[in-house]
């Protein structure tokens, strides 16, 4: 039952970061782009986290943590940079 | 534990799995199909943060379930999302309103109307007017040219 959630899982994740790229190249402004880049961080999180529940291993937690934590900086660095021109002032 | 628990529990797990993925997919789909900035933000910071949700709580559940021990590597995960996605949210509309304001940005920009200002006589509360101040003639000269202390 999980192995069969977990199959329509992965593809409904690995679709919607095809979505998310097509939408990163489509633009059509930069701040499309940084939400199309901040959605992608989060749906890679599920990915990792799918990834640790199907190979039963608890290693990837810190990764997702990771993810979740690098893509949130970086989507304030980059905003900060559209708003001012530069990020730490 | 009995069999009828566990299966119990593995049905849920399932299901948060397939609704978490679902929910995902749901929102991306929505960030590349929704015709403007200001909608588009909707779909990426509700759905698809209620999924990775879904799907970090499926894992919670699994993992004792499975021999492992319950970790909160997860519950810091889900906490940390939920914080971080209407901050970046309202970072990203920032940012588009005050590039649509300085005129320094691509044409497309323009061909979305953005909504009203709340109240009469202020202005978004981005550009630094207060709520109850009363309309001044440089909120006018804000939506022109770029900014002097930038």
């Amino acid at each position: 039952m999980i192995a069969i959630a977990l199959k329509i899982a992965l593809g409904c994740v690995s679709l919607a970061m095809l979505l998310n790229l097509w939408s990163l190249l489509k633009g059509p402004t930069a701040p499309d782009r940084i939400l199309a880049l901040d959605t992608m961080a989060i749906n890679a999180i599920a990915f990792i986290m799918l990834f640790g529940i199907q190979g039963e291993t608890s290693v990837f937690f810190e990764a997702a943590l990771l993810m979740a934590m690098v893509g949130f900086v970086g989507t304030v660095a980059y905003t900060k940079f559209l708003l001012r021109g530069d990020i730490v002032e | 534990m009995t069999p009828i628990l566990s299966t119990a529990l593995d049905a849920l797990v399932a299901f948060l799995i397939v609704l978490g993925g679902l929910f995902a997919l749901i929102g991306s789909w929505g960030l590349a199909k929704l015709p403007a900035l200001m909608t588009r933000l909707h779909g990426p910071t509700k759905a698809t943060t209620l999924g990775v949700g879904a799907i970090l709580v499926a894992s919670m559940v699994w993992f004792p379930l499975h021999g492992g021990s319950f970790s909160s590597h997860e519950l810091l995960i889900t906490l940390f999302l939920f914080l971080s996605a209407p901050i970046s949210a309202n970072m990203i509309a920032k940012a588009y309103i005050h590039r649509r304001f300085r005129r320094c940005s691509a044409p497309e920009d323009v061909e979305s109307d953005l909504p009203a200002p709340p109240g009469r006589g202020t202005d978004w509360a981005t550009f630094g007017q207060h709520a109850d101040a009363p309309a001044d003639p440089s909120v006018s000269q804000n939506l022109q040219g770029p900014r002097q202390d930038a």
